[in-house]
């Protein structure tokens, strides 16, 4: 399927788009161009199954994705509305058959997310042609696949998307290791002498020889040598597995090159998983927004209200990241335009006084656009959600009870609530793992280290991941975790499954830190 | 787009797991309850990609709404999902329903089982033609005029060169308009197939050994099923005496008493007589029994099978159903007075995981 850059909405959508365009524009929305795509529900299906990439590479699993949206589709049991592409320009697809003010609430939510996108710093990292990039990937991936077969790469692609999570999503801001000389003609590589001589003090040449005695620095030299030559690798735990696997593992090129389009991908996908309250909330706030003040006429309100609640519904088991991010938002504004936040506010425990509180601040926009750019869902938790909040929408914690295999309600308490909201958005909601020893053992094997934090590793999904590890890897494959209160250690050889149980261990009452 | 190519791989790889587990299908019955007309909904574990996720123990979530603390939320699987979280999808009970057509299940058992392809016997490169009018032409007799095709026309063309009128809406036909009724010859081929099942209802088959009879039906049906279309099946019960009864009855009835199998099979003697002339039809008998006869009627039904049955099927299959009360000796006794007959096929059922045997030596024979 082409992508053109112009878009086939008919005169009606098109005419509809400038107007909500400049809505969004009045209100101070900043995005890239945006482009609408009208498409039927099937087309739509097809390229939501595919993350929203029509021009994907081929992969079994965005066919059972198909299979399902376009069952659910036709049985009537669900329907996608919107989707949007993180790109420049920016990508959104229409359904067809969406009535006119379906579509005006959807092109509303758009400009949220397009907004979002562009400003929130947490996407300031991403690749905004990965649409073009995309078809790149697609064409590579479906080259090997000519060249060495289909079920092959497929099998391949399928080892690598069981580690894609294992990333580091935090790496794109930070520089983790010292730069590489990129053009390694031009740079000199420090001489070995060089790279093993100690850190010196800044100091004039005749003060040198009082500032960094010799024979300090010979010491710290013979230390540092001796240091060099037990190194790990890596230096210290790499979170992101699958660079470490991209740098050290005997994969042919094709491997490699697949391996890193997954990366790539997963990097790219990375931001949506950490922003999901943020980016949906926001969005919601800015349809409703437009939608209420300016675009929804009389005849339409009804409808407009019928589907804005259904999209806001939240059931007792899931928290819907629409209301909550939404209602977030609103929140925030609420409370910055009354000047109920800072010091004074904070220490005033006259729940009365508290409610009406109002210096008339106004700072509400400003605030909740400032919000927008720095946080992600982690900490936009973490600083706005408050005790009032979670009381007016009756926010709850529930966990597994194993006697009566049903999930319960275990708590309203405010700071058990947030703390499972916090815990459950750490890291997406994976486990935090990472690569300790790149050569256990002495002899190339993998160790990677599952950084317990109360919830244990699914056994069998562990297991078959292991084997899938194992065979980027080449060398057996170890994870370290916690298995019923007891240290464990997984391994995989290539053959056959190990799990080493080792001594109970303490685990803080995560209760007793709260 | 080529997401067809995705869901055609997806599909490849559905089916590929439903072949390795076909084993495991066959001796569950579950299947059967799944069955609609033409497609079986078989229930395939989930193809997720395995990744280190969070399990069951120690996890939880954030919801939203009422209830007091200690309120049950639900079963894990139909339960908590979303932003919620730290494994707030524990895994397990995720299954995919994929629909199989019977003919597609019949080719997997097969060639599982390979099972040789059946030489259909009598009139099978015959074939009738039957005409049928399902098509249009251009040209034809005026008694076949397809009136509301041709003014469809008429009217099309008319609107096309601008010659309708709203105001006046005449519609006239010219003769580049008309259309005519046509039909078309369909091949019928003459080969028929007819299954007689005979099933021992007597007071000692219990309730499993007749889901084992039932299962094993059920793969008879859908491999003779794939080789003929349109199999007649009749369904023939009995203790002491036998009747003809519909498939429903046959497998759920529980009935008590002695057994005297000669009965069933002047039953199904009368049937084969009545109504399948044995020149021009391929008849299967498939008796299940536990093998308990009455004595003094062993004699009378060897008589019986020799002379009628055998001599007016392509193959008779006994399949002999261990019982709590101990195996009865019927199958020795049939051993004993026709021995390897080419036509007769015997076969032990002790439990469920036999059935995948007996049905390949049933079918085996390729008749």
């Amino acid at each position: 399927m082409s992508m053109g850059p112009t878009s086939n909405l008919t005169p009606e959508l098109a005419v509809m788009q400038v107007e909500i365009e400049a809505h969004a524009l009045r209100y101070g929305l900043d995005f890239y161009p945006t482009i609408f795509e009208l498409i039927d529900a099937d087309e739509l299906n097809a390229i939501a199954a595919r993350g929203g990439f029509p021009t994907r590479y081929p992969h079994w699993r965005f066919g059972m994705e198909y299979e399902q949206l376009a069952k659910g589709y036709h049985y009537g049991l669900q329907k996608i509305y919107e989707m949007v592409i993180n790109n420049n320009p920016c990508y959104a697809y229409l359904m067809r058959s969406n009535a006119a003010i379906d579509q005006k609430l959807v092109m509303a939510h758009v400009y949220g997310h397009c907004d979002f996108f562009k400003n929130n710093d947490w996407f300031a990292q991403t690749n905004r042609k990965m649409m073009d990039d995309m078809a790149n990937h697609g064409n590579r991936v479906r080259r090997y696949m000519d060249q060495v077969g289909v079920e092959e790469v497929e099998d391949f692609i399928d080892a690598c998307l069981s580690v894609e999570d294992l990333i580091d999503i935090y790496s794109p801001f930070i520089q983790r290791r010292e730069k590489r000389a990129d053009d390694r003609f031009g740079s000199e590589e420090p001489k070995e002498a060089e790279r093993n001589r100690p850190p010196r003090y800044q100091s004039k040449g005749y003060m040198d020889s009082f500032v960094n005695p010799r024979e300090v620095m010979l010491a710290k030299q013979l230390e540092g040598a001796d240091k060099n030559a037990a190194r790990r690798i890596p230096d210290r735990p790499e979170r992101d597995v699958l660079l470490f696997v991209l740098e050290h593992a005997p994969l042919a090129p094709w491997q490699a090159d697949v391996l890193s389009i997954v990366r790539d991908e997963s990097y790219y996908f990375a931001p949506q998983a950490q922003t999901k309250i943020m980016n949906e909330g926001w969005a919601s706030f800015w349809h409703s927004t437009i939608m209420i003040n300016d675009a929804v006429t009389a005849v339409d309100i009804i409808n407009y209200a019928d589907h804005h609640s259904g999209t806001m519904a939240s059931s007792p088991t899931q928290l819907n990241p629409y209301k909550v991010g939404i209602e977030l938002f609103r929140d925030i504004e609420d409370r910055w335009n009354r000047g109920a936040f800072g010091r004074e506010y904070d220490e005033c425990d006259d729940v009365q006084v508290r409610r009406r509180w109002n210096t008339n601040a106004g700072l509400g926009r400003k605030k909740i656009f400032e919000v927008r750019r720095i946080h992600n869902d982690l900490t936009f938790i973490d600083e706005f959600l408050t005790l009032d909040f979670v009381r007016d929408h009756k926010l709850f914690r529930f966990g597994y009870n194993a006697g009566s295999e049903a999930y319960e309600i275990e708590s309203r308490e405010f700071p058990k609530v947030k703390q499972q909201l916090l815990q459950s958005l750490t890291n997406r909601g994976r486990p935090i793992i990472s690569v300790v020893d790149g050569n256990y053992r002495n002899r190339g094997e993998l160790y990677l280290r599952h950084d317990f934090s109360g919830v244990e590793l699914q056994t069998d999904f562990a297991v078959d991941t292991l084997r899938n590890l194992q065979r980027l890897w080449s060398r057996p494959v170890h994870i370290e975790t916690v298995l019923e209160n007891a240290r464990a250690v997984l391994a995989f050889d290539g053959k056959n499954h190990d799990i080493e149980k080792g001594d109970p261990i303490e685990i803080p009452d995560l209760e007793s830190i709260t | 787009m080529d997401i067809e190519r995705d869901q055609r791989r997806f599909k490849q790889i559905v089916r590929g797991r439903i072949r390795d587990n076909l084993r495991k299908y066959i001796t569950h019955g579950e299947m059967i309850g799944r069955k609609g007309r033409d497609l079986v909904s078989i229930p395939v574990p989930q193809l997720d990609v395995p990744r280190f996720k969070f399990g069951k123990n120690g996890s939880g979530g954030v919801g939203q709404g009422d209830g007091e603390v200690g309120d049950s939320l639900g079963k894990p699987g139909q339960g908590p999902d979303g932003a919620g979280g730290a494994g707030s999808d524990p895994g397990g009970g995720h299954y995919l329903e994929v629909e199989v057509s019977l003919d597609e299940l019949a080719e997997m058992l097969g060639n599982e089982l390979e099972l040789p392809r059946i030489k259909p016997k009598g009139a099978a490169s015959i074939e009738a033609e039957k005409t049928k009018y399902n098509s249009i032409r251009q040209t034809g007799p005026e008694s076949l005029r397809h009136l509301r095709r041709t003014y469809l026309r008429a009217l099309k063309r008319q609107i096309s060169t601008g010659s309708y009128e709203p105001a006046d809406p005449r519609v006239v036909p010219v003769r580049a308009d008309k259309q005519y009724r046509s039909w078309n010859e369909v091949p019928q081929p003459q080969v028929n197939a007819a299954v007689i099942y005979i099933m021992d209802v007597s007071g000692s088959m219990t309730d499993e050994q007749k889901e084992i009879v039932r299962t094993e039906a059920f793969w008879i049906d859908a491999w003779l099923g794939k080789q003929y279309k349109g199999v007649e099946k009749r369904y023939i019960i009995h203790d002491a005496v036998a009747k003809e009864v519909d498939e429903h009855t046959f497998y759920h009835t529980r009935e008590s008493g002695g057994t005297r199998i000669s009965s069933a099979y002047k039953t199904a003697a009368d049937i084969i007589e009545a109504s399948f002339p044995v020149a021009d039809w391929n008849i299967y008998c498939f008796q299940f029994s536990d093998g308990d006869n009455w004595g003094d009627d062993n004699r009378k039904a060897f008589e019986l099978l020799g002379e009628k049955l055998i001599p007016a099927s392509n193959l008779f299959c006994y399949g002999q159903v261990e019982s709590p009360y101990g195996s009865g000796d019927f199958i020795d006794a049939l051993e004993k007075q026709f021995g390897s007959h080419e036509k007769l096929v015997f076969s032990e059922i002790a439990d469920k995981d036999a059935i995948y045997e007996s049905i390949r030596k049933f079918l085996g024979k390729g008749k």
